[in-house]
């Protein structure tokens, strides 16, 4: 977990979270973690939508105490 | 201070003009000096590409010389960068002249590769180059019924184009009468019609309204020409008739060769636009080429190039950068028939658009007039 890519979409409204995400995996090598940050909420539930539409893996997620969600995420495929 | 600015675009541009006017004394005394460097003599408009490919408006009414619109005092060669060599404050050049700096400031922009994408480029019509806008128009003329089908790659400069170019077809084929032969199905990568919010929460019950289809989390996998078919990453197919892509974007090749950031994107600081890592004390990175997760677009360029300048002024003059960039974008949203709204927001406020009208589509077309003000420095 240690040299894991670390996407930060704080403060992105626009690409946004999600996009930034995205993004990162086309890049990344099939069994990458990427941790993702963001300052929106609605990440919290549309990130792990998306990856159980298109197949990769939610590890975990959780906020910390400025209230940012840390997004971990493998890719899978 | 030798100052480089690596591309003559709308971020290289106006940073320089902006930066040439407050240091004109010094500029004329020799205690400053701006040199910039670009791959073209020719400075476009790029946002009149969307008004090239609905036939609105000629290729050659984007363009201007690049040399016309510098301030005097701004030494500019048109001959671009092929090594960064950051260790040592110098470019090099194709033409193979070195040019040492005190300052580096790297404008170099975006570019659509369809190509990253199995079938794209041969099959899909796109308005991301004068060319390619051109020959959107011709087959959006040919275009005698069918289905439409929209895709959005990831990233692309100019967020509003796939609403715009969505709304701005379906104006096109409702003039020449062809809208009961005609199916739209907009697709977008993530669970809404539009990333920012409060525009998607806007923009989908218009499509509604004109009934054109829409179809979320759809990430283009490939495109299977001989089928007319595109498929998803998330598993979904769908026919078209005539397939119009955002295509995905990277940086220039000349950021990936010298490995200062991955997909040519450059890492840097969101508040000071340095960028990231050893070298970004004296190296500035502005617009499409750097990683910040906001919008690639002109008006990002533009003020993010408003932002530098300033420091930079005031760092030659006092000591000390005065400045930090709050994310700030704006973006016109054509919103067809004769409508246009738009969305402004910054790393801490969501845009909230209103209505479109007629008057906020009267501005865009005077903008699009008025950039050469803005890249004069002058607006
Ligand atoms: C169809 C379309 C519609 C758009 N609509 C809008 C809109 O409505 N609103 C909006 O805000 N934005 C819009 N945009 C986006 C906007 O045009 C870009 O975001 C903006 O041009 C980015 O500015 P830039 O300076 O970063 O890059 P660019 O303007 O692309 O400039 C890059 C510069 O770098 C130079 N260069 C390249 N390689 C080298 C090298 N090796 N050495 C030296 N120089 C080099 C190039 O010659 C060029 O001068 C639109 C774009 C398109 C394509």
């Amino acid at each position: 977990m240690d040299d894991h890519a670390v996407v930060d979409a704080r403060g992105s409204f626009c690409p946004g979270p999600l996009m930034e995400l995205i993004v990162a995996l086309r890049r990344a090598q099939v069994g990458a973690t990427i941790e993702l940050l963001s300052s929106d909420a609605g990440s919290a539930k549309d990130v792990p939508e998306w990856l159980n539409k298109v197949g990769h893996m939610l590890e975990r997620s959780e906020q910390d105490g400025q209230g940012v969600w840390h997004i971990f995420v493998r890719k899978m495929k | 201070m030798r100052i480089v600015v690596v591309g003559g675009g709308m971020a290289g541009t106006i940073f320089a003009n902006n930066l040439a006017r407050r240091l004109s004394s010094e500029l004329r005394a020799g205690k400053a000096r701006i040199t910039m460097l670009t791959a073209s003599d020719r400075h476009v408009y790029q946002p009149g590409w969307l008004y090239v490919a609905l036939g609105r408006m000629t290729p050659d009414e984007l363009e201007r010389e690049q040399a016309s619109l510098l301030e005097p005092g701004i030494g500019l060669h048109v001959d671009p960068v092929k090594q960064f060599n950051l260790a040592d404050n110098n470019v090099v050049t194709e033409a193979g002249k070195t040019h040492e700096y005190d300052l580096l400031v790297i404008a170099t922009g975006s570019r659509p590769v369809p190509e990253d994408i199995p079938g794209l480029q041969e099959n899909a019509i796109h308005c991301y180059s004068a060319d390619n806008a051109m020959k959107f128009y011709d087959r959006l003329n040919e275009f005698k019924g069918g289905r439409i089908l929209v895709t959005v790659g990831l990233p692309h400069k100019c967020p509003m184009i796939p609403l715009e170019i969505t709304f701005c077809m379906h104006d096109f084929v409702r003039e020449r009468g062809l809208l009961d032969k005609t199916e739209f199905y907009y697709t977008y990568p993530i669970g809404r019609s539009h990333s920012l919010e409060n525009v998607a929460k806007w923009a989908s019950p218009e499509f509604e309204q004109l009934g054109i289809r829409q179809e979320t989390f759809f990430n283009l996998k490939e495109v299977d020409g001989a089928n007319a078919v595109a498929r998803s990453e998330e598993g979904s197919e769908i026919k078209y008739d005539l397939l119009v892509t955002v295509p995905p974007h990277r940086g220039q090749k000349v950021i990936e060769a010298n490995n200062l950031g991955a997909n040519g994107f450059i890492p840097t600081d969101r508040a000071s636009l340095h960028m990231q890592g050893e070298h970004g004390n004296n190296v500035i990175v502005l617009g499409d080429t750097t990683n910040l997760p906001i919008s690639k677009a002109g008006s990002t360029a533009h003020f993010e190039a408003e932002v530098a300048a300033e420091n930079v002024a005031s760092l030659i003059k006092t000591g000390r950068a005065v400045r930090a960039y709050d994310g700030k974008v704006f973006c016109f949203i054509e919103a067809g028939r004769g409508r246009a709204t738009y969305a402004m927001f910054n790393y801490s406020k969501p845009p909230q658009p209103k209505a479109p009208n007629a008057a906020m589509h009267a501005f865009k077309m005077a903008y699009n007039k008025l950039y050469w003000a803005s890249a004069r420095g002058v607006l």
